[in-house]
């Protein structure tokens, strides 16, 4: 296992590395891995470089763990907008999550829907690409837009294009408060429905979620409000009232209650434990019932619809069950064998992905077998 | 601004150039005359100019892709183009390339509200997005001053941010797909309505990518609901560290305004003589806009008002109606509009961290004295994208010369305290030559061998963004 402690070297390993190497943070999001190849662990580049909170801005190695960031963070009263979701209870892995993984696979929660996904917070980057070389992208201010944006390339890239060694994030002023409304027997249709209204509403949602199951069993759905205490109380009673045909509304305001439920959604946690594969489909968001019926087995719907987590038996290719719904499916929990774990591209883009890859990474070294491969000329 | 020497062989070649296109594009949509094409010859930098080859204005995809297919055949380079109001020299041609403008293709081709979504084709312009789906409540929200006039298609290439990006994003956080055509003439659809992509972020690199790695004719663009209402309050103050200490504590407080706008006492006196929007002579003025319904305005306002009075405004007004808010927005919306009346102008547009804004407003004040110009500052204050306003005049000689000398001290002192050359309005050929101030080769090359996979014989407008010494080979390869 490589396990360098700065960026240079970093650098000097991935340049004299042989063969191919798993790049690793903390070792909890195992998505399609594990890939073959020496470990290259940058959880050993850590610390927060800056963090300036009237500017809004935090950078810091990409080994640092998440938990030190939300830290830091909180200790200003700030937070990371995308509320990244913690994989170890869905994927049943241990360890300790690190921002630059977050930012790998661009791991964004219910909040996406608002303040975008991480990819959307990425300011800046500095990285090691194939061949050892650092480069570095974007910087530390919020608007940017000199060159090609390459920050927004490596978020999602899953380490193929380059090593990331430093990440810079625009942050946002936390809350005063929280609440929830919560919508009890809805079936999906309508669930979905209702989040939409809400969603198109002047109220500023955070977050729309619905499970089928929820965490008493029975359909629950969820719309999140977020902001001083006043304008919360206020938007959630308008949002009441708005949507008061679709059922009983109680309105949910105590902060650890509200925090579970959205932790509950944001990890997935009704599938930790269980049996079976777990495939995370990202849709059209009035799509997400249509999805959910063809796909079978169970799921939770967050993202107002869009985003449709879904367990179904081990082995299942849901990619045919899907075929003319616009979107995408990866598979997150589960064997790959036999089945793409990101969705095949089609041909002009497979093979701008292809010609990336072969620039950043000419040897072909950094996570052999991640990402999206080309389509067969029969899907 | 040095260009390269255009191609003979492509100029040599125009007649049956522009018989190909005329081929495969309607009688009217293929420009080749000097009187008409010299319509095209610069963008808003209009210090630069150089009428192109041709000028096409398809109306569709497939003529998109037809007109590419043919350049690329014929080794043409091809200069994509909105509305033309490129602050960077994005769209100034050169005098072997074809202008592509997508002008006439501005339909709406969807509207969704259950998915917050719109579908249009890039001519549209950015203000007639919203203009399409206000009267259901609904706003596409990047906002940039040339919202009237600039179209989606420029946005999507520039990123382009406007004032309320503090709250919403720039273009790129408002972007959810793309068709886009390559050189080759190869259409291609990247995202979509969903979220994310599913492999490499593809239409995060495509935005900001200044019409050189292919031509967006579509777009899926985000729309929010319009919010209940929005208020501004003005605020004056002695000094400019002192509006900038304020600026640093609301953000710390917690409260997320929708936009803050800062401009200096040049500014606030052009304007005022401009526009008359009433506004306090004073060293400094900010203008914070916050959102939501009446009761949540006046408890955003009031820790505002808190913060700004424990800074020793010498005013502090909040608008008391529609009208006010509408004066009080006036001189900040005609600030440009003011400058051009007194002078001619170059706008830079260089970020900042937010905390070094006293230090770099000091800097620019020296710096005015010593280049013997003057320079008035307004800009976006909370994310700290700067907009000095240069003034020159045009007709005496050296003065251009003396003003980019000046406007290229500004952006490397930008760089240097750890910002960068451009926040919002793209490098274009104006920064061009700037990037090694910011960037190592190791970090151009990089960006360069992205060009090289999308645009692998460098004829989508191939002497913007990157130095010309920098791209020289790739060039060169072009000619061959
Ligand atoms: C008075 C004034 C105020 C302004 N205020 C702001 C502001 O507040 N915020 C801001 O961000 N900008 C501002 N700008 C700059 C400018 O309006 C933006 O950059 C705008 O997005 C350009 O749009 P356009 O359609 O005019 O593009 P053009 O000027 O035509 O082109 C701009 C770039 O886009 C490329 N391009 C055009 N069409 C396509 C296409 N279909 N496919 C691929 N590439 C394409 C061009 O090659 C060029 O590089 C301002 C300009 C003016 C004149």
């Amino acid at each position: 296992m490589l396990s360098p402690t700065t960026e240079e070297e970093l650098s000097t390993a991935v340049a004299q590395a042989s063969g191919p190497l798993r790049i690793q943070g903390g070792g909890t999001r195992g998505i399609g891995g594990p890939t073959p190849g020496e470990v290259c662990s940058v959880a050993g580049i850590t610390g927060i470089t800056l963090y300036e909170p009237g500017a809004l801005t935090l950078v810091a190695a990409a080994g640092t763990p998440v938990a030190e960031i939300e830290a830091a963070l909180a200790a200003e009263n700030q937070r990371l907008p995308f509320e990244p979701m913690d994989h170890r209870k869905l994927l049943g892995t241990t360890g300790t999550p690190t921002i630059g993984g977050v930012v790998s696979a661009n791991v964004s929660g219910p909040r996406r829907i608002q303040a975008g996904a991480c990819r959307d917070s990425l300011i800046g980057v500095r990285f090691v690409d194939g061949r050892g070389t650092v480069i570095k992208n974007g910087g530390r201010v919020m608007k940017n837009v000199t060159g090609y944006d390459l920050v927004k390339l490596m978020a999602g890239a899953h380490g193929t294009l380059g090593v990331l060694s430093e990440v810079a994030f625009k942050v946002l002023p936390a809350v005063e408060r929280v609440a929830s409304l919560h919508i009890k027997g809805l079936a999906d249709e309508k669930a979905v429905a209702v989040l939409s209204r809400a969603l198109g509403s002047p109220f500023e949602v955070s977050g729309a979620a619905h499970a089928p199951r929820g965490r008493t069993g029975d359909p629950m759905t969820l719309i999140r409000l977020e902001g001083f205490a006043e304008s919360v109380s206020y938007r959630a009673a308008r949002l009441k009232e708005l949507l008061s045909d679709a059922g009983d509304i109680t309105v949910q305001d105590d902060p650890a209650t509200t925090a579970a439920d959205w932790t509950w959604i944001r990890n997935v946690e009704a599938f930790a434990g269980t049996e079976g594969d777990v495939w995370r489909l990202s849709v059209k968001p009035s799509d997400g019932p249509e999805a959910a019926v063809r796909v079978g087995g169970d799921v939770v719907y967050d993202w107002g619809g869009g985003l449709v987590w879904a367990r179904v038996p081990a082995g299942t290719d849901v990619r045919p069950l899907l075929k003319g719904l616009p979107g995408h499916a990866t598979l997150v929990r589960g064997d790959s064998k036999g089945r793409a774990i990101f969705q095949p591209e089609p041909a002009p883009l497979a093979a701008l992905s292809e010609g990336l890859r072969a620039k950043f990474d000419p040897r072909g070294i950094l996570n052999p077998g991640l990402m999206a491969q080309a389509q067969k000329a029969d899907a | 601004m040095e260009m390269p020497a255009p191609n003979a062989s492509v100029t040599a070649n125009k007649a049956h150039i522009v018989t190909r296109l005329r081929r495969v594009l309607p009688a009217d949509a293929v420009i080749d005359a000097p009187e008409e094409t010299r319509a095209y010859e610069c963008d808003g930098l209009t210090a630069y100019a150089c009428p192109p080859l041709a000028a096409v204005l398809p109306a569709t995809t497939q003529e998109v892709s037809d007109v590419l297919r043919i350049c690329h055949e014929e080794g043409v380079p091809v200069v994509p183009r909105g509305s033309g109001t490129s602050l960077a020299g994005g769209a100034l041609p050169t005098a072997d390339s074809v202008i592509l403008g997508v002008a006439r293709m501005n339909d709406v081709l969807e509207t969704d509200y259950d998915n917050r979504m719109i579908r249009v084709q890039t001519g549209r312009t950015n203000l007639s997005v919203t203009g399409a789906v206000e009267e259901d409540g609904f706003f596409y929200a990047p906002d940039p001053s040339s919202q009237l006039a600039c179209a989606i298609a420029g946005n999507i290439a520039m990123n382009s941010g406007g004032a309320h990006c503090l709250k919403y994003g720039v273009t790129t956080n408002n972007l959810l797909g793309v068709t886009l055509v390559l050189m080759d003439g190869t259409i291609t659809q990247i995202g979509g309505a969903h979220l994310d992509a599913p492999g490499y972020d593809l239409l995060g690199l495509i935005c900001g990518s200044e019409g050189q790695l292919g031509v967006v004719t579509e777009a899926t663009l985000r729309i929010l609901p319009k919010p209940e209402g929005a208020r501004p309050v003005l605020m004056g103050f002695d000094s400019n560290e002192v509006a900038g200490a304020c600026v640093s504590d609301i953000i710390k407080a917690g409260v997320l305004p929708v936009a803050i706008e800062f401009m200096d006492r040049p500014c606030i006196e052009a304007t005022e003589r401009f526009a008359g929007a009433g506004y306090p002579m004073c060293e400094a003025l900010l203008i914070v806009e916050v959102e939501g319904s009446d009761a949540e305005i006046d408890e955003q306002l009031n820790v505002i008002m808190q913060i700004a009075g424990r800074h020793n405004p010498v005013a502090l007004r909040q608008a008391q109606s529609e009208d006010e808010a509408k004066r009080i927005w006036l001189g900040r919306k005609s600030a440009f509009g003011a400058m051009g009346q007194i002078n001619d102008y170059m706008c830079l547009d260089g970020t900042i961290p937010v905390s070094e804004l006293p230090f770099v407003l000091r800097r620019i004040g020296e710096l005015s004295k010593e280049f013997g110009l003057d320079v008035a500052n307004v800009f976006h204050a909370g994310d700290g994208n700067m907009h000095p306003l240069i003034l020159f005049d045009a007709n005496k000689p050296g003065d251009l010369e003396l003003c980019e000398a000046f406007g290229a001290e500004i952006l490397k002192l930008c760089v240097e305290v750890g910002g960068c050359l451009t926040g919002e309005h793209g490098v274009g050929i104006e920064k061009r030559d700037l990037m090694d101030t910011q960037f190592a080769p190791a970090d151009l090359e990089a960006q360069m061998a992205v060009k090289d996979v999308f645009d692998p014989q460098w004829l989508l407008n191939p002497a913007k963004v990157f130095p010309l010494k920098a791209s020289a080979s790739r060039r060169a390869a072009q000619v061959a």
